[in-house]
């Protein structure tokens, strides 16, 4: 059983007849996912890549028992198409839209909570496991079955990494990209117990980047209730001072979201901290070959 | 992020219903003191340089004026005065208040509990940052019910207010939630909130709107942060550009991967000058005008590192090798190549024929520019 997605996954995509939409159905099929049906309002009787679309995601549910939503929905209209997908009865939500605005977001987090639904993103790639199913939009090339599992608040970056891991000669059991946003649906922490209680995974890289606290949070977590060796890394730590959410955001993150203090939790926790990405496979294979356990 | 200057910001509050001294802006000395003679300002005033950074009392750009000339004089002194780097165009004429007790209130999202945060403290007129954790209050906000009685009435007990500026704080606080929500802000603070006799007023306004949220907002299109011309430009065409001090051009696409080129440059000796983001693009012209950007910003050597998703690897080289095409000979400058991933194959057969070749390791193509940039062997 690999973490959220498996072969049970049953996908609707959410703008399917948008460009990216159609490209990812065509990319998630290949991969070996069920992708049941499509919505677009107003499209209902066509298909897509052999997709049936539809005008709402509850005629998609009822007719194709679809249980994941991949939403593609420009930003203005993504809010709507996240509360039309929970209000049909689907628990996981990926969206991969960006630019959506964190008002619309803290709505569309709480609101999914309060049901029982889960959002990955937005503004992110989305869940791949090559035992399973992929959700999003990581390139298919990347994967290959096997025990290491993959968090990362990247993009391409994560699959520059998953990629290392393949050509490494390791696999990945579950890979989930997160996004940067400043509101995501998933963070670190509420990622760590699926991995922890994972038969498939042995092992997990966190691949994190400076700004917010994220990763400090995620040490916390590993260091009291995380029993797998974790190899993490932090994207930029060369970087100029960049945005800063004023004064108050100063206050909130106080003395933390610089590479210092997330390297710093990461070793304190008990995390192998690569300085760069290449050097991730080998305190992976490392890891693996000393039996590891933190 | 779109900063607004405290006159923007205080008209945003006045939208709302959020007390404010009298005032108005001046651009010019004359137009100070006329402001002040025709009594648009009530005097004795105070004059405040319109600069988005803070500090500005201590920093000479606050003055005050009992009289026309004297408003005249403080506009004279601090307009087209330097200030942390930023220009003074404007200046904000208000009247002096007498005010008993200087407050701060704020708010804001907390990116980890993923709620607004109500942000409140005694002790302002100062910079918050400077402030003990002990002094400042913060109580997260839950969107669906928004800001509660109670949270309100914690906030006046923290602040010490009870009476007449309790109740007033209860209006301001409502007003300021409003702010928080209506303009799809991510800061809205006050600091100084003034008590004034028997109310509140805010003596300063900042407010900062989310760039997301520009296609509800169009009435902030024209409010620009400060960029250079090539940065305007790239944000025209929606690729991140940002100018350093170094010499190493980087197009790379997503920020994990631009920042973590960013990383490994500096390892191996090498000084970043511009980084250019492609995001997620399907379009070879967009590639093309990135270069031709990159080319007008004079790198000594450009890293092009792509890890193809939706960016396919295709698209990039399609894209690069029409820039060559129209890069002038004058601009031109040493490139390595690095893409990997989506239709790598393609690509990578497309930079060939067009004599470029793609190294895949990212540690050797680091190697490889920062050594192209400091004119040694390639």
């Amino acid at each position: 059983m690999s973490v959220l997605v498996s072969r049970e996954t049953k996908v609707v995509v959410q703008g399917i007849t948008g460009h990216q939409g159609t490209v990812h159905t065509r990319q998630m099929k290949a991969f070996g996912t069920s992708v049941v049906a499509g919505v677009t309002p107003g499209k209902a009787g066509s298909t897509v890549e052999d997709t049936p679309v539809f005008n709402s995601v509850r005629e998609a549910v009822e007719r194709t028992g679809a249980n994941a939503s991949c939403i593609f929905v420009p930003a203005p209209f993504a809010k709507d198409a996240l509360l039309e997908s929970v209000d049909a009865g689907i628990r996981l939500a990926v969206i991969v839209t960006e630019h959506i605005p964190f008002h619309d977001m803290l709505v569309m987090y709480h609101y999914a909570r309060s049901r029982g639904a889960r959002i990955i993103g937005p503004n992110c790639p989305g869940i791949a496991s090559p035992s399973g199913a992929k959700v999003g939009i990581i390139p298919n090339v990347v994967f290959r079955p096997g025990r290491v599992g993959v968090i990362s608040r990247s993009g391409t970056l994560t699959y520059e990494i998953v990629n290392g891991i393949k050509e490494h000669g390791l696999g990945q059991s579950t890979c989930i990209g997160l996004g940067g946003d400043p509101v995501v649906g998933t963070s670190f922490v509420d990622a760590l117990p699926l991995f922890e209680n994972d038969p498939e995974t042995d092992l997990l890289v966190l691949v994190g980047e400076i700004g917010g606290t994220a990763e400090e949070d995620a040490a916390e977590y590993i260091r009291h209730h995380f029993t797998k060796p974790v190899v993490a890394y932090i994207a930029g730590r060369s970087a100029p001072p960049g945005k800063r959410m004023g004064h108050a955001g100063a206050i909130i993150t106080r003395g933390k979201g610089t590479a210092e203090t997330k390297v710093a939790a990461l070793q304190a926790a008990g995390a192998k901290v690569a300085r760069f990405p290449y050097e991730i496979p080998d305190l992976v294979a490392e890891t693996v070959r000393s039996g590891g356990r933190r | 992020m779109v900063k607004l200057a405290e006159w923007r910001g205080k008209e945003v509050f006045r939208k709302y219903g959020v007390p404010l001294p009298t005032g108005r802006v001046a651009r010019s000395a004359e137009e100070a003191e006329a402001l002040t003679r025709d009594g648009s300002v009530p005097l004795p005033c105070v004059v405040k340089a319109q600069v988005l950074a803070g500090g500005r009392g201590k920093g000479g750009a606050v003055k005050f004026a009992n009289s026309p000339a004297e408003a005249r004089a403080a506009a004279q002194s601090i307009l087209g005065l330097e200030f942390k780097g930023e220009r003074v165009k404007e200046v904000l004429l208000e009247e002096k208040l007498a005010l008993s007790k200087e407050l701060y209130v704020s708010l804001t999202l907390d990116r980890t509990l993923r709620l607004p945060v109500l942000i409140a403290s005694a002790r302002g007129g100062v910079e918050i940052e400077s402030v003990d954790d002990a002094e400042i209050d913060r109580q997260p906000v839950d969107p669906f019910p928004g800001l509660t009685g109670y949270q309100k009435r914690r906030a006046a007990e923290v602040l010490g207010l009870s009476g007449g500026p309790a109740k007033s704080l209860d209006r301001l606080l409502d007003a300021l939630w409003k702010v928080f929500n209506g303009e799809d802000a991510e800061l809205v603070e006050v600091n100084p909130l003034a008590v004034v006799g028997d109310g509140l007023v805010a003596l300063d306004a900042k407010v900062i709107i989310e760039d997301d949220a520009a296609f509800r907002h169009p009435e902030y299109a024209e409010i620009r942060d400060d960029r250079t011309p090539l940065e305007e430009v790239a944000r025209e065409k929606d690729i991140a550009f940002v100018q350093l001090d170094g010499n190493i051009g980087v197009i790379a696409n997503g920020a994990g991967l631009t920042m973590a080129t960013l990383d490994v440059l500096q390892e191996f000796g090498g000084r970043p000058g511009v980084f250019l983001d492609l995001g997620g693009t399907d379009d070879p012209r967009k590639v093309t005008e990135a270069f031709l950007l990159m080319a007008q910003a004079h790198p000594k050597a450009v890293f092009l590192n792509i890890f193809g998703g939706v960016t396919r690897c295709d698209t990039v080289a399609k894209g690069l090798v029409e820039a060559m095409r129209q890069v002038p000979s004058e601009d031109r400058f040493p490139l390595v190549a690095r893409i990997r991933g989506n239709n790598e194959v393609e690509g990578v057969e497309i930079l060939r024929a067009a004599g470029i070749i793609s190294i895949p390791s990212l540690k050797d193509s680091a190697q490889a520019v920062v050594n192209a940039a400091a004119g040694g062997p390639r």
